[in-house]
């Protein structure tokens, strides 16, 4: 019996180290300045994470078969425990933790400490239940008012997030449904929730942040590869949860430049 | 103390009403609460299966149960959860072993008050029947999650379940809360005031010590649960504004203004972290005292196990924040909600090092509730120490809310919760109901539900980790997740596997009651006071006198002893440490 624990807990262990090694399965390919950062922490929190894993794991393994009641065993030893070894294993896994933790914090504070550098791409992300809106504010550089009463779902357009068209800043308001961002310029997000809590999830940007009615957060993130990534929900918004998916479309500030253009003249 | 057992004591009924179905006895009350969670737990399995299911065959047409649709299937999700967390995690551990032993363990004759026992019994009862009422009413359960956050779970037209189905679900929590604070008032003044002669704090058995502070943290944490409760129900049915700013749904815009959807999530986890201890601190409790018996050898650092168990209790009100990184609290406040959280793992850890310290030079016996202890530590260090990846901020960037956090929660508070339940149970079963277990069946349950387990749940953090998101009903609407899908197909097999070998502890638990052999008063030459007694215990627990206690609890091996181990009632004269 010993055996077979030791041999199930050992294989369950290398087993399971193995697909994480082997990174089978792994975060995506990430394409933002911050996704370096924040892979190299979680590479260095998987590499001491795994190895107490597999030393605590086939420890354990290893110590059942050992010390296994059979006819020659020898009698247990009597032994209440070992105060230096409790303070000494206590204060290592203390500074170990703490140390980790410590470690990722700049990349936090980077991420949301600071608010966007000036020059970079406004946007207004807005989440309903089960879509993203995306608002750029034109060469005024302002967005527009809008309104919760003149909110209608089903325009697809500014209607959808309720833009007040009397307002003379939100006459170059451009609202779509698809993330346009130009290589390269750090985008100053401004998310906004309609009805109830969604997540605004890129992996490949290494972003996520929830959208919360009542509230206007400010984010940021810069996109450093051309390219089309996918947007997800990540908070339970409702029964269209797991299909409320938008597209991001990295491409360069001249391509930028002119798909804005080509929304402002569809405007006029 | 003695006067005080003489107080409580109470004549055992005869009528087959109260000596089973209104019962004060804590023992009845203990096996009322364990097979109401029996009962949830199979229900909760079962939602679960379903919900695997359809999430790989999204369009199968399952018997009797039809095709299931998307907010069928996040019904399921949040019927699941609150079954799970509150009917069986919270239910079975300290309701039910603890309620039974409890008393037993530090030498009483019953709980400090019989009659709140049994109130808390029932009301636990009425609870779960209002919880699957849900099911039953129009627009079905609600699809908001077991967390509901708000403003889905506050706004009737948020989705099909919001409405009469909303309500039961957060009233069945808040009559749950107060089925809780009763046997955590219970629990708490019966360990401080009902111990034996002899019986001090530092001789009480690690389970009496598990019990004692999760029925602390219970009192503090169900408090601000049936608060919150209260709001909720208020923000959807009279129109107040709690948790509900001003917001349009579907084009209309509804009447609330002002209300904060992170107010709900702040004292939903206030509570919800505390929650976590409470499942799992009975269990760690319940590893300790098996480990140490069946390994022969007193527990290895049992003062540290006790200050670990506190350092537990006290941290685990501060670091509730760190479920909401991404939710738009101050990201401040999340460096330290981090560090507290960092700081959590350091008593888990020692505890894993004196698991694993007692082990050391044993003499161990590989009996059935053994393997489930050995597995607890296996599943307790597996699902532990994928914490310090969520409890760093910048890792939640792209680890939150995927299923990397379904794996996480589901091996530590799931799985190795529910071993403590399995270990506790093979382990007082002869105890509670005079025969023993069957061994064989036992440890082909024991191998069958390991390896099932991290089958299920080992995956699930590769999928979170190439950024599945929770609570997807199926998969086909987003590319990159594509690719996913034979890895999920793997999990359900898996999970259908387990969910089967469940049967085999169901037939052996059963069987065993009717048709095990007769088990002696102390099968495991095991220490505590319940092994003095007789089996089952009688009325009062020891038949008419007090027991006087001598040592401590965990005296195996000891030098120059007869026998390898001392019970906490020999006489003082018998060597001991």
């Amino acid at each position: 019996m010993g055996l077979a624990l030791l041999v199930i807990i050992w294989l369950i262990t290398l087993i399971s180290t193995y697909f994480f090694a082997a990174k089978t399965w792994w975060l995506p390919h990430g394409v933002s300045t911050a996704a370096p950062w924040i892979d190299h922490q979680f590479a260095l929190t998987y590499v001491i994470m795994g190895a107490i894993f597999v030393a605590a794991q086939l420890s354990l393994g290893y110590l059942v078969w050992k010390y296994r009641d059979h006819a020659k065993a020898s009698a247990a030893k009597y032994v209440h425990g070992n105060t230096r070894l409790e303070v000494i294993w206590t204060m290592a896994t203390l500074i170990l933790f703490v140390g980790l933790n410590l470690m990722g914090s700049h990349v936090w504070a980077s991420e949301r400490f600071d608010p966007a550098q000036s020059g970079s791409v406004p946007v207004e992300v807005t989440g309903m239940q089960f879509a993203w809106y995306f608002r750029y504010p034109g060469p005024d550089g302002k967005f527009g008012a809008t309104s919760p009463n003149l909110v209608d779902p089903s325009s697809g357009n500014e209607a959808a997030v309720g833009l007040k068209t009397s307002d003379p800043a939100s006459k170059d308001d451009v609202v779509t449904g698809t993330m346009y961002l130009p290589v390269g310029r750090e985008v100053d997000l401004r998310l906004r929730a309609m009805d109830v809590i969604h997540s605004f999830f890129v992996p490949a940007m290494r972003f996520k942040q929830d959208a919360v009615p009542g509230l206007e957060i400010h984010m940021h993130f810069t996109p450093t590869e051309i390219g089309d990534y996918e947007i997800a929900c990540a908070e339970l918004c409702g029964l269209g949860h797991y299909k409320m998916h938008g597209m991001l479309h990295v491409v360069s500030q001249a391509d930028f430049d002119k798909w804005l253009a080509a929304r402002e003249a569809e405007k006029q | 103390m003695a006067t005080s057992a003489t107080v409580h004591s109470h004549a055992a009924p005869q009528g087959f009403i109260r000596k089973y179905i209104f019962s004060l006895d804590h023992k009845v009350i203990g096996l009322q609460y364990y097979f109401l969670a029996l009962t949830a737990v199979f229900v909760g399995m079962f939602l679960s299966l379903l919900m695997r299911i359809h999430m790989v065959w999204p369009t199968a047409v399952l018997p009797l149960v039809g095709e299931i649709k998307p907010e069928t299937y996040l019904s399921l999700l949040t019927m699941h959860g609150t079954i799970m967390v509150f009917f069986v995690l919270t239910t079975a551990p300290q309701g039910g072993f603890g309620n039974y032993f409890l008393p037993i363990q530090i030498g009483a004759p019953d709980m400090a008050f019989p009659v709140l026992n049994m109130l808390s019994f029932w009301t636990t009862f009425v609870a779960f029947v209002v919880l699957l009422a849900a099911f039953f009413v129009t627009g079905g359960a609600p699809l908001h999650g077991w967390t509901g956050y708000a403003p889905l779970s506050a706004i009737p037209s948020a989705g099909p379940g919001e409405g009469l189905g909303a309500d039961l679900w957060i009233t069945s929590i808040a009559i749950f809360c107060i089925a809780s604070l009763m046997g955590a008032l219970n629990f708490i003044t019966t360990t401080l005031d009902m111990r034996a002669k002899g019986m001090t704090l530092f001789r009480m058995p690690l389970t009496v010590w598990a019990w004692f502070i999760t029925a602390v943290l219970g009192l503090l944490a169900f408090g601000v649960l049936l608060s919150a409760g209260i709001l909720l129900l208020l923000d959807r049915n009279i129109g107040t504004s709690f948790y509900v700013p001003l917001v349009v749904v579907n084009g209309q815009v509804l009447g609330h203004k002002g209300g904060s959807p992170l107010l709900w999530q702040h004292l939903f986890w206030f509570f919800g972290h505390p929650e976590v201890y409470i499942a799992i601190l009975p269990g760690m409790g319940v590893a300790s005292q098996l480990l140490s018996t069946f390994s022969r050898k007193p527990i290895f650092g049992y003062r540290a196990m006790v200050y670990a168990i506190m350092a537990i209790g006290v941290l685990g009100f501060m670091v509730w924040g760190h479920h909401m990184f991404m939710s738009g609290m101050s990201p401040y406040s999340a460096f330290a909600f981090s560090i507290m959280t960092m700081a959590i793992g350091v008593p888990s850890a020692i505890k894993t090092f004196n698991w694993l310290g007692t082990l050391l030079h044993g003499r161990i016996r590989l009996q059935t509730p053994m393997l489930f202890a050995i597995g607890f530590v296996s599943l307790f260090v597996s699902g532990g120490l994928s914490g310090p990846f969520l409890a760093q901020p910048v890792l939640d960037i792209p680890l939150h809310d995927t299923a990397f956090v379904v794996a996480h929660f589901h091996l530590i508070m799931g799985v190795a919760a529910i071993f403590g339940i399995f270990a506790a149970t093979y382990y007082w079963f002869p105890k509670m109901f005079g025969r023993m277990m069957n061994e064989t069946l036992g440890k082909v349950h024991f191998f069958l539900t390991l390896v099932g387990a991290y089958c299920i749940f080992m995956p699930m953090h590769y999928l979170g980790m190439a950024g599945q998101p929770r609570r997807y009903s199926q998969f086909t609407e987003v590319a990159y997740l594509h690719h996913l899908i034979p890895l999920n197909r793997f999990l359900t097999y898996a999970a259908i596997v387990t969910v089967t070998a469940q049967l085999i502890f169901l037939f052996n638990l059963f069987w065993s009651m009717a048709k095990g052999p007769k088990a002696s008063d102390n099968p495991w030459e095991a220490t505590t006071l319940e092994w003095t007694t007789a089996t089952p215990p009688p009325h009062d627990n020891f038949g008419g006198h007090t027991p006087v206690v001598n040592h401590g609890p965990y005296e195996y091996s000891v030098p120059g002893s007869a026998r390898d181990y001392i019970m906490q009632t020999d006489p003082a004269s018998v060597p001991a440490h």
